[in-house]
């Protein structure tokens, strides 16, 4: 028998509310920057997040085949922060929708109360399993 | 937790329209405060916007901490990066019994579009609000998760 492994136990669900809080932020500033010339909004790739695309990019090192070698690491791919494509520009360059951020971001309040649910019921569940009675 | 960053993020964008707020109100105050010469006019002051990770980029200060690489951060808000004066040209009118009035007989009103003043001064009020309500609901993401595991 092996231990609880919080991990196993838990699932997706705590990386789920860290990525949703993260993206609170990254809307907040969107928001923060509606009245900014010239910023572009930006947003989560979380389809490429869940598929893990982003995960290896730290990694990108060059083999060293010599103790002697002086490591080098390449900057890399993309990154899992896009670009949001505008229905309606503004003149001054700004890409925000405030109307829009404003409905993402109401909607990821909720999701990160839905993730947190989840999250929650998996402690319920494991202190009820816990308990003798 | 980068939740608490979103206060920091809210509170920029507040502290920002706050201050056009006040340029506009500045603005509409001196919009009928003439003067004789040209030089000693009151001229249109707006605010400058610039996301505060522009500074980060050109190495002002030192990279920020986040969860992110530097390179692709989220960014940590709005600045005002300064307040510029209108060069729209200012209103020359002839008032010879005017007590500011030049020896030609003209007075110079400043370049403040009244107008212009109201619509900035709603959309500086509607995106403060709008700054008010993103904190309020970071505010009530974080307490959810103070009461994790009761």
């Amino acid at each position: 028998m092996s231990a609880i492994s919080f991990k196993n136990a838990l699932g997706i669900h705590p990386d789920a509310l860290r990525v949703r809080s993260e993206r609170s932020e990254i809307l907040a500033n969107n928001i923060a920057n509606v009245d900014t010339p010239g910023f572009k909004a930006r947003d989560l790739d979380f389809k490429g997040i869940l598929k893990g695309e982003y995960e290896s990019r730290q990694r990108m090192e060059l083999e060293r085949t010599n103790a002697r070698h002086i490591p080098a690491q390449a900057v890399t791919e993309e990154s899992a922060l896009k670009y949001r494509i505008p229905t309606q520009p503004a003149v001054d360059g700004n890409t925000v929708e405030a109307d829009i951020e404003q409905a993402k971001y109401a909607r990821n309040a909720l999701e990160f109360q839905s993730s947190f649910t989840f999250l929650n019921s998996k402690f319920k569940g494991l202190s009820k399993a816990l308990r003798s009675e | 937790m980068s939740l608490g960053k979103v206060f920091n993020i809210a509170g920029s964008g507040m502290s920002a329209q706050s201050l056009r707020l006040n340029t506009t109100a500045s603005n509409m105050a001196n919009a009928q405060s003439v003067s004789s010469s040209v030089d000693q006019t009151y001229r249109a002051r707006k605010a400058v916007f610039a996301p505060m990770l522009e500074n980060y980029k050109q190495g002002e200060i030192g990279n920020p901490v986040t969860s992110f690489d530097p390179r692709d951060s989220a960014g940590e808000g709005v600045m005002v990066r300064g307040i510029v004066e209108s060069d729209a040209p200012l209103q020359r009118r002839f008032e010879p019994d005017h007590p500011a009035a030049n020896e030609e007989g003209y007075v110079f009103y400043p370049n403040v579009n009244v107008v212009e003043e109201m619509a900035d001064m709603l959309s500086a009020s509607r995106s403060y609000q709008t700054n008010v309500e993103v904190m309020n609901t970071a505010k009530q993401m974080m307490q959810r998760v103070l009461t994790l595991g009761q």
